[in-house]
């Protein structure tokens, strides 16, 4: 088995197309950089709506989300690709898949945002309340400065899962890893190589990631203290911000 | 200081608050006993709107607040108007609910600086003065977590304090607590009752409201059945349902001291 698997493996040009297989690993990183700078405010946004006041807000907020949700996310970057040009709205490759995986992705943040706001006990509404917060105050000072504790893990994991999401928009042509693979190995035909090496790309990027997101779990866990250092992982340096820009509106 | 003026409230059909009117004086401490489901608690929370009233006028400072009738229009109070009467109308919980990613120092300054606009610097004068007074000068950069519930209990209040508020109530704020806990808040919202703070306290701690309050007052099935000065209602009950309820507490008293002995 084991010699099988390294007979397969042909390390003949590998030196020659790896450096294409590490820019494509460069734009999948960007696209996960760039969706999650959008997806983190947006999804936040969104989950604000839907726990706000204002009717139509809730209304919006909630199609939205259930639509984005309720389709794939290939059919929403081939409508923004392929459809939308009709119309005459044109994207190059990576700004479609941006925009298709920022949609994507803030609903699905929206729901760990509203369930991490959900999680926080009644009691501190009250005790807001008492002191005679307003409610943005009580959402600024009380509520999101917990919540963000509770959902900084699942948007730690959300963020590994939208960088091997960012595969499918291979569909729209942006040369990411795995288009990047398919170009190389339709010319070579070592598709065992190159995918393998490919996988081993996505592992080298995502397992320390997850062991990451798993430590910051813990930390999470202990107490309700408030953590020492803001965390140095793009997903919850922006969470925070998103946090306090929405809230100072 | 505040006056309930038959106040009604029903849950769906299930009918808590009965034609319930009471006054409280400044500087008074009222005490609110009854068993459970009596709708004392309820009571309590309408005062500062945290429940809203279905009919009735509730006063404070002799203003009528959150929704009221005048020259037979229903007037209903702004959130602006409503947020600034529960800044001056403190209240503590049974289960503390201090906020748990602030320090102690924190949870006290949080509502002054932002709700009253004090500087960090005066709020933090307060806050420091405040736990000295409720004796935990030493916990001023602790955590909730670290604490103990009496000690979380006594931030609660000194936190209710730091708005310099004209009344405060009281919701069952022992029942939560270690027995061996209770004293040192019941002690600490005695000095407060002998400072002046006007207070209405919803109790199971009838040695408290024997002792320290200016009057009782007995709540059943969602009316006020009774209330007088304390000696008078604890000594000599007029109505058959309040006699029921203090044997009862008493008993239960004695078996549970039968019990540790």
């Amino acid at each position: 088995m084991l010699t099988t698997f390294i007979n397969l493996f042909n390390f003949e040009g590998v030196g020659d197309y790896f450096p294409d297989l590490m820019r494509g690993a460069a734009i999948s990183l960007q696209l996960t950089f760039c969706v999650m700078l959008i997806a983190l405010p947006l999804g936040l946004l969104l989950a604000l709506a839907k726990i706000g006041r204002s009717r139509i807000l809730r209304i919006a907020a909630s199609f939205y989300i259930e639509v984005v949700r309720g389709t794939p996310c290939l059919l929403q970057l081939f409508y923004i690709y392929f459809v939308l040009p009709a119309f005459g709205i044109r994207f190059d490759p990576f700004m479609a898949g941006v925009i298709g995986l920022s949609i994507n992705y803030s609903a699905y943040l929206a729901e760990v945002y509203r369930a991490g706001i959900a999680a926080i006990p009644h009691g501190q509404v009250e005790a807001a309340k008492a002191l005679g917060m307003s409610r943005r105050k009580m959402l600024r000072l009380i509520i999101l400065p917990q919540a963000i504790r509770v959902v900084v893990p699942p948007l730690g994991n959300y963020c590994i899962s939208l960088f091997k999401d960012t595969s499918l928009v291979s569909i729209v042509t942006v040369r990411e890893l795995i288009f990047t693979g398919q170009i190389i190995s339709s010319t070579n035909f070592q598709y065992f190589t190159v995918f393998t090496i490919i996988g081993a790309i996505y592992l080298f990027f995502s397992y320390p990631a997850a062991l990451f997101v798993r430590y910051l779990e813990k930390r999470m866990a202990i107490g309700a203290r408030r953590p020492a250092i803001v965390p140095t992982d793009v997903a919850p340096v922006a969470a925070t911000e998103a946090v306090e820009g929405a809230s100072k509106s | 200081m505040i006056r309930l003026d038959c106040i009604n409230k029903h849950y769906g059909a299930h009918h808590v608050l009965k034609d319930v009117s009471l006054t409280v004086d400044k500087a008074e401490v009222v005490c609110v006993i009854g068993p459970s489901g009596s709708g004392k608690s309820t009571m309590l929370r309408c005062i500062n709107n945290m429940e809203e009233i279905g009919s009735g006028t509730i006063s404070i400072d002799g203003q009528p607040v959150y929704r009221y009738e005048r020259d037979g229009k229903l007037v209903v109070d702004s959130e602006k108007q409503i947020e600034a009467i529960r800044a001056k109308v403190g209240m503590v919980f049974q289960s503390f609910n201090l906020f748990p990613h602030l320090t102690v120092t924190e949870n006290i300054t949080v509502a002054p600086i932002h709700v009253l606009g004090r500087s960090r610097g005066e709020a933090t004068d307060i806050a420091l003065a405040l736990l000295e007074k409720v004796g935990l000068a030493q916990k001023a950069q602790a955590y909730p977590h670290e604490l103990s519930g009496g000690q979380q209990q006594r931030v609660a209040i000194a936190r209710a304090l730091a708005m310099r508020p004209k009344a405060i109530l009281f919701d069952e704020v022992t029942s939560a607590l270690d027995p061996e806990l209770v004293g040192e808040v019941l002690r600490v919202m005695r000095a407060l009752a002998d400072d002046g703070m006007t207070m209405v306290v919803v109790t199971h701690e009838m040695g408290f409201a024997r002792e320290v309050s200016d009057r009782v007052v007995f709540m059943a099935d969602g009316r006020i059945v009774e209330s007088g000065k304390p000696h008078e209602l604890f000594s000599a009950p007029q109505q058959e349902r309040t006699r029921d309820f203090l044997r009862s507490v008493l008993e239960r008293n004695k078996e549970m001291s039968a019990a540790s002995r």
